[in-house]
């Protein structure tokens, strides 16, 4: 296996060049039904620079799948209470209409889903699908567009792309379908790409190819990209910034190689020991006990403290709020106030 | 971290010490299993061909190991576990539970076979009855089995407790009002509510948060040990089954490609699929990057699988002769840990073929 | 972390508070207890039921009684409240009586070809193979006729009468609740937890008893309460035609059918009967949907 260890080093950091690319401040979702409320996420703050990974990482349930769709505003209006400020790049999405969001998405922002059905249409061919995305969008002739549905094809890897231009999702592979999706994604070169889980349903041996193509794009064509996941390593493949979080609120926010290698927070420090490795054989692993909080129930102080192992009376009074640990590196934690 | 502890119950659950066939026999002897699912089309439902979902499998589980069987999705690993349980029926197979042959004369019967042996299943969405009290739903096996329904329903709160859910308060729920890792344990309390001595267990873990797995792993262990029981753990996830199993077996299309035990298959693999496997296991450390994919393409549809080897396709050691014939797994007398590889086998041909 | 938070696994953090336990059909009551058009309707169906039922104590005349010096009076003409027919009958008592009728008609047919139907349905779906195939294809010969055509001709051939509209009606309803219940086994039959009770040694009669009835009963019932306003219409529709009721048995249908004589002279009287099928058609239709809403909801 070749490891470039220069990999962290490589891509220009331009977040201290300008203005962020991404920006969301106090960010809330709520999904409202007649029985409950559920608090999905509950004040989420963070900046994306140009050309920068961030990835998301949480259990199912922390908000980390609802903070994105929120930046692209597809959760259903009427369920769905959104508070909070959301801007990309000259967009103020907290205050775009559906009709100007229609515009945004798939232009300046696409997104990649885990299952790409989701996102292709099973009775359009491929080429078909990517031409017309380019033409609405880019207002070009059909030929241009297939034009450039062949050498959006050929950018990610799909083997004789020609061919494949023709056919309809179902009779691609897997790990091909999603190298299609991501054509897709890429048809009107976006400045950020959202990435829900795209690798999760993948083999070992077809996600890891997925990851490698998406980090070279990724830094080829000098997109920002939020990506989602619950995957630490996942995370350690293409992240350079990383947001944990638990209970619809971050947790934890640094650089890769700091979040993972020295995590703070007890959420983060817990997850990473509880995640299994062949050295730790015939021997308990320490899990955290208990499981995520009921979203519906508002939780008073820090919603981690039922499972936390250092918990101080501080804890329970009010939620913590991010503060830095060491420079560019946030933890919400008590321990650190 | 410490080591296991001992603990004790007040409420002994009975553990299943049956040893009919000696310690030495295996608990499960697997020949020539073999599944062709029929794929057909057109007016008449003409058969055009068959997903070779199992092809021709032996192996064998010993008593009180965990055997780790990993492969990507579509090698046939879950048709595996149903077939071992005869949820479905197999094309062939000898199957020989501790020494007794299972449905034939003289041997075991299939009903006895489903008390010794249970499977602990992956969606804990669908495999949990979602109109029924958990603690109906584990009573169920004991009270077809003909146990009394107070008897049965005792049973079933005492394993509750053994797995973790205090059984007066979760007893009468039912499984919407359970998270993941919770129906998941008592999809595993209802594997143990027949006091079996194998459990197959086919991605018990892979739905799960990494939190959650952990405990539910923890679980498994304890459970292994106070239950004196032999494990078959399916999954996909290379990590895990390093974590829980003695011996790893690794199927690619339907076929075993490699066998053996656990430090000889991650420590020296042998085929070069296991090598690619493991190679796409990913690091935590963001400074040890994969820059290169250890190999391209996706799993080949089992369908129509490539001749010969049928890694060859994207194998990079690939010749001729891995066109020409396939490869065995030639379990030599004595040989732990054999591999269905030509490169293996000196008399192959291949050029690559360890002298 | 120590060994007692180890058998502590419990995965629900002491401190919080559970939410009451509350099976399926509790949660369902629960919703429909929000839902206040569909119980604005559910009364309006207890209402009329009440009052089919009360009939023989509330009818202020006896529903045959004719009395040919009053034929054709409007509502509120005498003792008659809400006017006569065109035999000088009381059209309240008529009504009262016949909404016995109709209602059985409504009910009674829906109620048997869900027992018959939805048997055949689950045994189909959870068979599969050549039994699926046989009982599926048959209900399909079934199924091709119209509906309405398919009742007049069955209670054509077998006579008029009150029980031989019935069981036409029924016959129509089987085919498409066995459709249902088949294609509700169907769906359950491949969910793990069949194949766990399979594995767990259970026989067919006592997994489709314990495992798929409770599944395939929601969705075979909420269907089964959208056929009772299609059965009510039939029925009437039946009966409209002599098909059904005979006279002077009151029926909602009947009533209707002899009151197109007076169309032109009271036509108050003959909308009379034709509101009462459309409000009780009408409450089943709407309650129906409450309960598929209520219902639908997954966990």
């Amino acid at each position: 296996m070749v490891y470039d260890t220069h990999a962290l080093a490589a891509p220009p950091s331009p977040a201290s060049t300008g203005t962020p690319l991404v920006e969301v401040r106090d960010l809330s979702v709520e999904f409202v039904s007649r029985e409950s409320t559920t608090r999905a996420v509950n004040g989420v703050s963070f900046s994306l620079a140009p050309g920068e990974v961030l990835c998301i990482i949480g259990e199912s349930g922390s908000g980390k799948s609802v903070t994105m769709r929120a930046l692209m505003k597809l959760h259903p209006a009427k369920h769905t209470r959104i508070s909070g400020y959301m801007r990309v790049a000259d967009h103020e999405v907290s205050a775009h209409s559906e009709r100007e969001m229609r515009d945004i998405r798939g232009s300046h922002i696409s997104m990649i889903f885990q299952e790409p059905m989701t996102s292709l249409d099973p009775v359009y061919r491929i080429g078909d699908q990517i031409a017309e995305t380019v033409v609405h969008h880019k207002k070009c002739s059909r030929a241009d567009g297939y034009a450039r549905a062949l050498e959006l094809l050929k950018l990610v890897g799909v083997p004789s792309p020609e061919r494949r231009l023709k056919a309809y999702p179902h009779e691609l592979s897997g790990g091909l379908r999603q190298r299609a999706m991501i054509a897709v994604a890429l048809s009107c070169s976006p400045t950020l790409l959202l990435a829900d889980e795209p690798t999760t349903a993948l083999d070992a041996t077809v996600q890891i190819q997925v990851l490698v193509l998406l980090r070279r794009l990724q830094q080829e064509l000098g997109m920002a990209v939020i990506f989602v996941t619950h995957d630490l390593s996942v995370a350690a493949q293409i992240a350079d910034k990383v947001a944990v979080m638990y209970a619809g609120r971050i947790v934890e926010y640094g650089s890769v190689a700091d979040v993972l290698q020295h995590p703070a927070h007890p959420y983060t420090q817990g997850m990473l020991a509880s995640t299994v490795s062949g050295h730790m054989r015939g021997q308990i692993i320490e899990a955290i006990p208990g499981s995520p909080p009921d979203m519906r129930v508002r939780i008073e102080g820090c919603s981690f403290v039922p499972r936390c192992k250092s918990v101080k009376p501080a804890c329970r009074r009010g939620t913590p709020a991010l503060v830095d640990v060491l420079q560019g590196h946030q933890a919400a934690c008590a321990n650190f106030v | 971290m410490k080591p296991m502890a001992e603990r004790d119950f007040a409420n002994p659950l009975p553990i299943n010490t049956a040893d009919r066939g000696g310690r030495q026999q295996p608990m499960l002897l697997v020949q020539s299993l073999k599944k062709h699912f029929p794929v057909k089309s057109g007016l008449l439902q003409r058969q055009k061909g068959a997903v070779r979902a199992v092809d021709n499998i032996s192996f064998s589980v010993l008593k009180g190991e965990t055997l780790g069987i990993v492969g990507e999705s579509g090698c046939g690993k879950s048709t595996l576990a149903r077939l071992l349980m005869h949820l479905i029926t197999a094309d062939a197979c000898t199957l020989v539970f501790d020494g007794d042959p299972v449905s034939e004369i003289r041997g075991i019967t299939l009903r006895d076979l489903r008390k010794n042996m249970q499977m602990v299943f992956q969606d804990s969405y669908s495999s949990l009855n979602p109109r029924l009290p958990i603690r109906n739903t584990i009573a169920y096996g004991p009270v077809v089995h003909g146990m009394a329904k107070s008897d049965a329903e005792r049973l079933a709160n005492d394993l509750l407790n053994r797995v973790g859910l205090r059984s007066e308060i979760y007893g009468a729920r039912y499984p919407h009002e359970l998270s993941g890792g919770q129906k998941q344990r008592v999809n595993i309390a209802r594997a143990l509510a027949l006091t079996p001595r194998v459990l197959i267990l086919d991605e018990a873990v892979s739905a799960l948060d990494k939190s959650v797995e952990a405990q539910v792993l923890n679980l498994l262990n304890e459970l292994k040990r106070d239950f004196n029981l032999t494990y078959l753990f399916i999954s996909h996830d290379l990590n895990v089954v390093q974590y829980i199993s003695d011996r790893v077996l690794v199927m690619y299309l339907g076929q075993v490609v490699e066998i053996g035990p656990v430090e000889e298959i991650y420590g020296n693999p042998r085929h070069p699929y296991t090598r690619a496997l493991l190679q796409s296991r990913l690091s935590m450390n963001p400074a040890e990057r994969v820059t290169e994919p250890p190999i391209g393409g996706d799993p080949p549809n089992p369908i129509n699988p490539p001749s010969g080897c049928r890694f060859r396709t994207r194998c990079i050691f690939a010749e001729g002769v891995c066109e020409a014939s396939q490869p065995t797994l030639d379990a030599v007398t004595g040989d732990r840990h054999p591999a269905a590889c030509h490169m293996t086998d000196p008399m192959s041909g291949h050029t690559k073929a360890a002298a | 972390m120590s060994v007692a938070s180890l058998s502590d696994l419990s995965a629900a953090p002491p401190t919080e508070k559970l939410p009451p336990v509350r099976g399926y059909w509790a949660s369902v009551g629960n919703r429909l207890r929000y839902d206040y058009l569909t119980i604005f309707f559910l009364s309006v169906i207890a209402i009329i039921v009440v009052l089919a039922i009360l009939a023989p104590l509330i009818a202020p005349f006896d529903p045959t009684k004719s009395h040919m010096a009053y034929r054709l009076k409007p509502p509120g003409f005498r003792n008659f409240m809400l006017g006569t027919d065109e035999l000088g009958r009381d059209m309240l008592s008529r009504l009262l009586w016949g909404g016995r009728t109709s209602l059985l008609m409504g009910i009674f047919p829906v109620l048997l070809a869900t027992l018959v139907g939805g048997s055949l349905g689950v045994a189909a779906g959870f068979m599969g193979g050549r039994t699926n195939t046989f009982i599926m294809r048959t209900m399909d010969v079934v199924f091709a006729f119209p509906s309405v055509l398919l009742a007049v001709a069955i209670s054509g051939t077998l006579g008029g009468g009150a029980k031989n509209g019935m069981l036409a009606l029924t016959l129509v309803f089987i085919p498409s609740i066995c459709r249902v219940a088949e294609s509700a086994t169907t769906q359950v039959r491949g969910l793990d937890f069949v194949e766990a009770a399979r594995a767990s040694g259970g026989s067919t009669l006592s997994i489709v008893r314990t495992h798929i009835l409770g599944n395939v009963l929601g969705p075979v019932f909420i269907f089964a309460s959208s056929l009772i306003s299609v059965s009510i219409l039939l029925g009437s529709g039946l009966s409209f035609l002599g098909l059904g009721v005979e006279p002077p048995t009151p029926d909602w249908g009947l009533m209707l059918s002899t009151l197109r004589a007076g169309i032109y002279t009271q036509p108050l009287l003959c909308a009379l009967p034709g509101a009462a099928i459309f409000i009780t058609s009408l409450s089943f239709n709407l309650v129906s949907d409450g309960l598929r809403q209520a219902m639908d909801v997954k966990a």
